[in-house]
């Protein structure tokens, strides 16, 4: 599944292990011992909690299980939840929403990340400073952070509507983030953006920072002007990078739940619910437990093919 | 000697340049940091303070948030209030002036300890777990060894709510519902990838020559783990447990859903404090401050570390 890394680390002990295994001999226990006692508890928790779970989740999308009716008879329906997921207008509904929220905040993020990154790396006085500034709001909760945003979007009162009534000159009351059906969209984005914008930029900055000095310079010798400059060394050099972070803010808002949960919960209506929103709606509101675990295997069928590509983009950049 | 050296580099952008991307980037962080702000200012506002417009930068601090926060209260008539024993405390004072009287202790107390204990618990066992994992994938042969470090990884990239509805099922069945072990457990699984894919890059990054040194010595393999890898690999540990701590810390979806009374964390119970008709934002606010200001601590004690947690190791500075 991954690439033989020419430079990891990792396999360097392989070669090593024959002699110095003659030179241990008997004494304590085997490698091969230790390796399964260490790897084991991990192996075994996972199966225990993930593995052990999804394949529940498998079973139960083909039956008509209820959670709040454990002991109702149980029908046995083949794929019936699969087809009519894939017919049902709600949930291609909650997939284009969740598709377009994964869009833009990606987009967004990294165009507003990549600039941020490329201006930190002009190296000003102070610059590490105010970079973990701005990387705070990435390492705070979601959910509570996310709730404290619906106060300041309150039209009446909320320091965001004040201050782009006083920069715009609309007045504060006119407008509602949250229960407007065309900025509600937003009022999520704008979160998200706030939050990770942070993560994008100090992937992105690594990326700058991985390109040596010398090929700017031998560039310079051959007088190519900086916009030439910043087109085929900068951006070339840092891609695999921003395709990292991309990647990986791509799987998070395609799983977006907690945030969102608390700032609008879908709505107003059901402009803003996203795949986990219906999710939690079908599974813990309308207790469809056999339908929702189906839309479930839908949703890990997507990730899991995702994941695939995000862990050969990370070989990728680790083999530079 | 490094500025001295850069100084005189053809690369170094101009003074012009240095200075527009410092104004650029100290505006965003500073724009980027009102939100917060607003957080802690809005705790210390009294409740028609923090709802008046035009928002108030400048007022007369209370604390009635906290003690609204940490307390639950009823109404009464100011007839009832002057009946009883004068007020032996600052908070008593206030609430009454306010013609309450404290009923009780609040939830948050309660709810923030579950927040500590679920973390730290949860934390302690990833991080056990993922040591011994990372060092037994960092340094022996492990038949299907990438496949199994990437089912590790994919573990954690699932939606939380898709393995909530089977986790809901099997913990009903084994009465780990609503319970502090069930959150740890549930918690230390989805940690112990992080743990195992930060640690085996810190733990690949101690020269494999400590160990044989110690080996030829006379130490067992066991003794070598212990007494030369887990040293070098301190720091290592310190930044993953971290990053736990913060995960558990944070963590929403899986806590609303299987926490409802005495495992319930802090993030699904703060958007509840609600006052007298809505949400006391005040109390909202200062709960999200106290909330908020360990992981502020954390993060600027782990800032070297920062990129190589949010990428599971991957990029390393």
């Amino acid at each position: 599944m991954l690439e033989p890394l020419a430079t990891n680390r990792s396999d360097k002990p392989v070669t090593s292990l024959k002699p110095l295994a003659l030179i241990k001999g008997a004494r304590g226990f085997s490698d091969r011992a230790i390796a399964w006692a260490f790897i084991g508890p991990t192996i075994a928790l996972l199966l225990a909690i993930n593995i052990f779970p999804l394949i529940w989740t498998i079973r139960l999308s083909f039956t008509n299980y209820r959670a709040n009716k454990p002991n109702a008879p149980l029908r046995w329906l083949g794929i019936d939840h699969y087809s009519d997921l894939l017919t049902d207008p709600e949930i291609w509904h909650g997939m284009q929403v969740t598709a377009r929220f994964v869009v833009s905040t990606v987009v967004i993020e990294t165009l507003l990340g990549f600039a941020l990154a490329y201006l930190v790396d002009r190296r000003f006085r102070g610059h590490g400073f105010w970079t973990t500034v701005i990387l705070i709001p990435m390492m705070l909760s979601p959910a509570v952070v996310g709730n404290f945003w619906t106060f300041l979007y309150q039209p009446q009162s909320g320091l965001f509507n004040y201050i782009i009534a006083f920069l715009s000159g609309i007045d504060a009351s006119s407008f509602q983030m949250i229960g407007d059906v065309r900025l509600a969209p937003w009022s999520i984005v704008i979160v998200d953006v706030w939050m990770w914008t942070p993560y994008v930029m100090l992937i992105c900055l690594a990326g700058l920072r991985s390109i040596p000095d010398y090929i700017y310079e031998a560039a310079e010798v051959d007088r190519a002007s900086k916009w030439r400059q910043f087109w085929t060394i900068t951006l070339p050099m840092a891609a695999p990078f921003i395709m990292l972070a991309v990647l990986f803010r791509g799987i998070e808002n395609f799983k977006m739940f907690d945030m969102v949960n608390l700032l609008t919960n879908g709505g107003p209506g059901s402009t803003t619910e996203l795949a986990s929103i219906t999710l939690k709606r079908e599974a813990f509101e309308k207790w469809t437990t056999g339908y929702s675990s189906a839309f479930a295997v839908i949703l890990f069928v997507t990730i899991f093919g995702l994941a695939n590509i995000y862990v050969k983009a990370l070989n990728r950049v680790k083999q530079r | 000697m490094k500025g001295l050296a850069s100084a005189h580099s053809i690369v170094e952008p101009g003074l012009f340049a240095k200075w527009l991307a410092a104004a650029i980037v100290i505006l965003y962080a500073l724009v980027s940091t009102v939100p917060l702000l607003w957080i802690v200012l809005t705790g210390f506002k009294t409740p028609p303070d923090s709802i008046s417009y035009p928002p108030k930068l400048l007022f007369q601090p209370s604390l009635e948030g906290y003690v609204n926060l940490f307390t639950t209260r009823t109404r009464q008539t100011a007839d009832f209030i002057a009946t009883l024993p004068p007020a032996n405390s600052w908070y008593e004072k206030l609430v009454r002036s306010r013609n309450m009287v404290i009923a009780g202790p609040s939830k948050y107390l309660p709810r923030y300890i579950n927040s500590l204990i679920i973390g730290f618990g949860s934390t302690f066992l990833a991080v056990l777990l993922g040591t011994l994992t990372a060092y037994g994938f960092s340094r022996f042969k492990v038949p299907l060894k990438d496949d199994l470090m990437f089912f590790i990884l994919s573990t954690r990239m699932m939606p939380p709510i898709a393995v909530a509805i089977p986790i809901y099922l099997m913990y009903r069945e084994l009465g780990l519902t609503d319970t502090k072990l069930g959150m740890i457990l549930l918690y230390t699984a989805v940690n112990v990838s992080l743990a195992v894919w930060l640690l085996k890059g810190f733990i690949d990054e101690i020269p494999l020559e400590y160990e044989e040194a110690a080996m030829i010595d006379g130490y067992t393999r066991l003794q070598a783990f212990r007494k030369v890898v887990l040293p070098q690999a301190a720091t290592g540990i310190a930044a993953t447990a971290i990053f736990c701590l913060i995960f558990a810390w944070n963590e929403y979806a899986f806590a609303v859903l299987l926490t409802s009374g005495d495992a319930q964390t802090s993030p699904p119970f703060i958007p509840f404090i609600i006052g007298e008709g809505g949400q006391d934002w005040p109390a909202v606010a200062a709960g999200t401050t106290l909330f908020l200001v360990p992981i502020v601590l954390f993060t600027v004690l782990l800032r070297k570390h920062l990129l190589r947690g949010i990428t599971f190791g991957a990029v390393r500075k």
